[in-house]
């Protein structure tokens, strides 16, 4: 028998019992950071493979959302923060072995870019939004600059989408000294997810059923490589360290089994893959919960993995301090 | 880089937890908060029992995953030695060192914001002083200096002892040492 238990007090916020430094916040960031991966891929790609007839939507109004949704996605992240107005300083220096110095730099990046990816479908996406942005001084030459440069601009798009994607998992798996995230996997799962994610989401905002269909279809294919991928998570979980195997038990058999299986794997992409299935074998009815299901699954892999990882660690102590005692010595 | 060390005798400790009281007078540590802690481990069946006591804090690593975690730069290095430290003003409470830390080492100093950890005493070490946990335990079990140095005191302990340190399997080389 092995007992270790704290003799002084230790219940430091946040950091005893356990980890709960990152919450909800966290989970939003990451996964509509993943989401504006997957749009500005898609709405690139369908302009490099000249889809304009087959997918209208990706083609011409997709790449709109991408900045609504990582700034909702930025501003959980900033909420986050303790000491917020040093927000800046992400940005006076470049820490290249920091995961979060990369994303905070890639944001830099990827912002401008997508705003110049949306002003160059605003004329034929969104015409009343173009009409009101030439109404600007410069307005209408910017317009014509970003159209003119369309194919450059997403052939620049899709890399640093795809860094945005990776990284959101690199971020968590970089921390060794949480076992959950210390594998190399999170990486890519994170980067299909979004790319699941938002074909879901383009299911939904799609007009033709063509184009729903060839979404469905697309989603179908990265459902499967997303479960093949959290298989080799839990495989690679599974055939590490001691702290691993303890960390992997949590959801083969622990407390969180049934939140891991039941509330995630099975509503957020079996039952949606299901769905998505019938759906382009003509059974319909099914049109909206898939993808709805689908936003779901990318959300929850997103909030359990943040938990997860924050209830393993090295060290485990039985802790004998019990902060509401010093309640009952206030008068 | 200059490698400081601590060396704490853990057949001479008897678990008063004197040096956390030292730690947080010393630093102002507020209540309810703890640089520093003391863990007693204990092995065995009943009744052959051992009891194990260690006064654990940062180890202020030589591959410290927070300083390399760090976005911005705020976790660092002290002057080119080995004492990790946060400056405050680089700090933006982002809590990824507090993930990276393996002994879960670091806090969240409210209501300031930013991130505070054991710092080495590093304003005593710069007169020459041991930390105040080292220089307050009453049965002179710690000890502090200069590991490079092979004259030292923490050189000739972990020469002349049993030691170990604690979770070196995670690659971050610490250097708080404990004697067996």
């Amino acid at each position: 028998m092995v007992e270790e238990v704290l003799v002084t007090a230790r219940f430091n916020a946040k950091v005893d019992p356990s980890l709960t430094i990152w919450s909800w916040e966290i989970a939003v960031y990451l996964f509509l950071g993943g989401l504006t991966a997957g749009i500005m891929c898609f709405a690139a790609w369908s302009l490099l493979a000249g889809k304009e007839k087959q997918l209208p939507f990706a083609h011409d109004r997709f790449a709109l959302w991408a900045p609504i949704v990582l700034s909702v996605g930025m501003t959980t992240l900033f909420l986050d923060l303790e000491h917020k107005l040093y927000v800046f300083r992400f940005y006076t220096g470049f820490q290249p072995a920091s995961p979060m110095s990369w994303g905070a730099w890639i944001l830099v990046l990827v912002y401008p870019l997508m705003v110049l990816q949306v002003l160059s479908t605003l004329r034929r996406g969104y015409p009343a939004l173009a009409d009101w942005i030439e109404k600007i001084a410069f307005g209408a030459g910017l317009l014509d600059s970003c159209e003119r440069w369309r194919r450059p601009i997403a052939w620049w798009v899709i890399p640093l989408a795809v860094g945005l994607g990776i990284y959101t998992g690199v971020l968590l798996s970089a921390l060794s000294a949480r076992p959950f995230w210390n594998s190399g996997v999170l990486g890519p799962l994170f980067l299909v997810s979004g790319l699941s994610t938002a074909s879901a989401l383009a299911i939904i905002g799609a007009g033709k059923s063509s184009e729903k269909h060839f979404f469905a279809r697309t989603d179908l294919t990265l459902i499967g490589v997303e479960l093949m991928l959290i298989a080799l998570f839990l495989i690679n979980l599974g055939t590490g360290t001691e702290q691993q195997l303890a960390a992997v038990h949590m959801v083969m058999g622990g407390t969180y089994t049934v939140p891991f299986w039941v509330w995630f794997v099975l509503p957020g992409l079996l039952i949606p893959l299901v769905l998505e299935a019938f759906e382009l074998r003509g059974i319909r009815g099914f049109a909206m919960i898939a993808p709805l299901l689908v936003l779901y699954g990318g959300f929850m892999l997103r909030y359990l993995t943040v938990e997860l990882g924050q209830l393993s660690r090295w060290t485990e102590y039985g802790i004998q301090f019990d902060p509401q005692l010093l309640m009952r010595l206030t008068p | 880089m200059i490698t400081y060390a601590m060396v704490i005798d853990t057949r001479t400790c008897i678990g008063c937890g004197d040096c956390v009281v030292a730690c947080k007078n010393e630093n102002g540590v507020p209540a309810g908060l703890n640089r520093d802690w003391v863990v007693e481990e204990t092995r065995g069946e009943y009744p052959h029992l051992s009891t194990e006591f260690r006064s654990e804090r940062c180890n202020h690593c030589s591959h410290a995953t927070c300083v390399t975690n760090c976005p911005t730069g705020a976790s660092h290095y002290w002057k080119d030695t080995n004492i990790v430290l946060v400056a405050a003003e680089k700090c933006t409470g982002c809590k990824a060192c507090i993930a990276a830390c393996p002994y879960d080492a670091r806090l969240i100093m409210h209501p300031d914001g930013y991130i505070d950890k054991c710092t080495f005493c590093h304003h005593r070490v710069d007169q020459g002083l041991d930390p105040a946990c080292v220089s307050s335990c009453p049965t002179h079990c710690m000890y502090f200096g200069v590991l490079d140095d092979a004259d030292s005191l923490v050189s000739r302990l972990l020469r002349t002892r049993d030691y170990k340190a604690l979770l070196v399997e995670t690659g971050n080389k610490p250097n708080v040492y404990y004697l067996v």
